[in-house]
């Protein structure tokens, strides 16, 4: 039986097309993929990430204990920042990717990947327990308890704060920053963050409350082009932004260093899990680095899994972990491991589909960035 | 949502339409097939002259999120391509049993049209 969110009904009533996703039932897309990607970029879309897990560390020694698991500097988050950060095992691969949020004084919101809950917490508890300070430490798993929604694009900003009246506007927060709202009498979390390459909120309220969040939004939203959008166009969105996805880019045999995402990873800190071999690969160069690339003739789109070669097809050089006929673009573009040898940009190389070799070439991170503001 | 089910057309199972013509027959995907695809971004289809055997797999079609294997319904050699959808694979969601055609073929044994589902049959799997 796959789990669904409390926004299930919403989509049911919506026709949206549902998918197992990680043992989650949801929705792919409503109307079509493409129109929901465009309409993230030009408008306005709201997705369902509630299937995200939500775990809060708590107590005086949450800090330190929060920057001996994950790899970004935690001590840099005054209350009501937050971070993106990884969670590394000791051979430097990655147990997860995730959003840490410093709600207050020895108060922390981690949002991880929905496929990684129970490992996730499983390893924190590990950690926990190994920890000498591990009775001035709490660990929660709340993930069933809240629900939360992606409201991404252009316009959000134009109708954010009619949807969620504060005393201080909620268009006021920075990138990154996360503040607590009261909604129908309870409090929710509204940060300006998300995954589509697009300015943006994600708002995390407990779960009987994402419903009527997700209404309000729809309402605040409708004369600025909002729209419901599905898993589909989330996937294409944030591979045009170029942001990694566990499970694809990101694994527990991979580094951050490999997957291009060491901006992440504080090596100056003290001491925390994966840092000697981390430190190795950063002062070594690692033995495979994510490089984005574009198909440069007509192609089937590139997927995951297709072999990358050489230019000349001489040598086999690794994967793709992610690829798509680029919405936004149009053209096939993705994402791959390949030895440090080709990942220059402009390095031409080929990519396999079904027998046949088509070139492509290595292009800068991101394929897409807006042109201005957040 | 239902899906159209023209009746002058034969279906298979794996959602390929058929428009037998005498001894040439045009082959196409379900109306049902382009709505479960959704956005189709590319076509690949077979080399004119190609003998086809009924059920091979011989085009695919690609979504933004997957590729499919398109298998002939019938047999007979590929007579005619349709180059219109492979520079604008978007026809196969705006008419799929118009512009959005894939290949024509010469049949080799007409008579295989009969093995095939009728529009009531395939309208009963798609739209039960």
């Amino acid at each position: 039986m796959l789990k669904r969110t409390p926004l299930y009904e919403s989509h049911q009533a919506l026709n949206a097309k549902l998918i197992d996703f990680g043992g989650w039932e949801m929705p792919v897309q409503y109307t079509s993929i493409l129109d929901e990607h465009n309409t993230v970029r030009k408008a306005a879309g709201i997705f369902d990430i509630s299937h995200m897990g939500e775990f809060f560390v708590t107590g005086t020694g949450a800090q330190e204990f929060l920057n001996s698991a994950l790899t970004n500097d935690v001590t840099k988050l005054a209350p009501g920042q937050g971070q993106y950060t990884l969670m590394c095992n000791e051979r430097g691969g990655v147990v997860d990717d995730l959003y840490l949020y410093c709600l207050g004084l020895g108060n922390y919101l981690l949002i991880v990947n929905a496929s990684r809950i129970a490992a996730d917490f499983a390893w924190l508890q590990g950690l926990h327990e190994k920890h000498p300070n591990a009775s001035k430490i709490k660990l929660d798993e709340k993930s069933a308890s809240y629900g939360a929604v992606a409201v991404q694009g252009p316009n959000v900003a134009k109708f954010i704060d009619a949807a969620f009246p504060s005393d201080v506007a909620v268009s006021t927060l920075a990138k990154n920053e996360i503040r607590m709202v009261s909604f129908r009498g309870e409090l929710i979390y509204i940060a300006r963050t998300g995954y589509t390459g697009e300015d943006g909120f994600e708002i995390i309220s407990p779960a009987p409350l994402i419903a009527p969040v997700w209404e309000e939004c729809l309402r605040s939203g409708k004369d600025h082009g909002l729209k419901p959008c599905g898993l589909g166009a989330r996937d294409t969105l944030r591979l045009e932004s170029c942001y990694p996805l566990y499970g694809h880019e990101l694994n527990d045999t991979t580094s951050p260093i490999e997957a291009g995402v060491g901006f992440f990873v504080a090596l100056d800190k003290p001491q925390f899990v994966g840092a000697e071999v981390l430190r190795e690969q950063k002062a070594n160069g690692p033995a495979k680095r994510l490089v984005a690339f574009k198909m440069t003739g007509k192609s089937p789109p590139p997927r995951q899994d297709y072999a990358i070669w050489s230019a000349d097809g001489s040598q086999k050089l690794g994967a793709i972990t992610s690829g798509t006929q680029s919405p936004t673009l149009g053209v096939g573009l993705g994402l791959g491991y390949v030895p440090p040898s080709h990942a220059a940009t402009d390095t031409s190389l080929q990519i396999e589909i079904r027998g046949n070799k088509f070139p492509a070439v290595v292009v800068k991170k991101p394929f897409y960035k807006r042109s201005a503001g957040l | 949502m239902s899906s159209k089910v023209p009746s002058d057309l034969r279906y298979a199972k794996t959602h390929e339409w058929v428009r037998v013509a005498g001894e040439y027959a045009t082959i196409g995907i379900t109306d049902h097939a382009q709505h479960e695809l959704t956005d189709v971004v590319f076509v690949e289809l077979p080399k004119q002259g190609r003998a086809l055997k009924a059920g091979e797999s011989c085009a695919v079609v690609e979504s933004v999120k997957t590729a499919s294997d398109i298998y002939t319904p019938i047999s007979g050699e590929v007579t005619a391509i349709n180059d219109a959808v492979v520079a604008n694979p978007a026809l196969v969601n705006t008419d799929p049993y118009g512009e959005g055609w894939f290949f024509k073929i010469k049949l080799t044994n007409p008579a295989e049209a009969q093995n095939l589902l009728s529009a009531e049959d395939y309208g009963k799997q798609v739209n039960a």
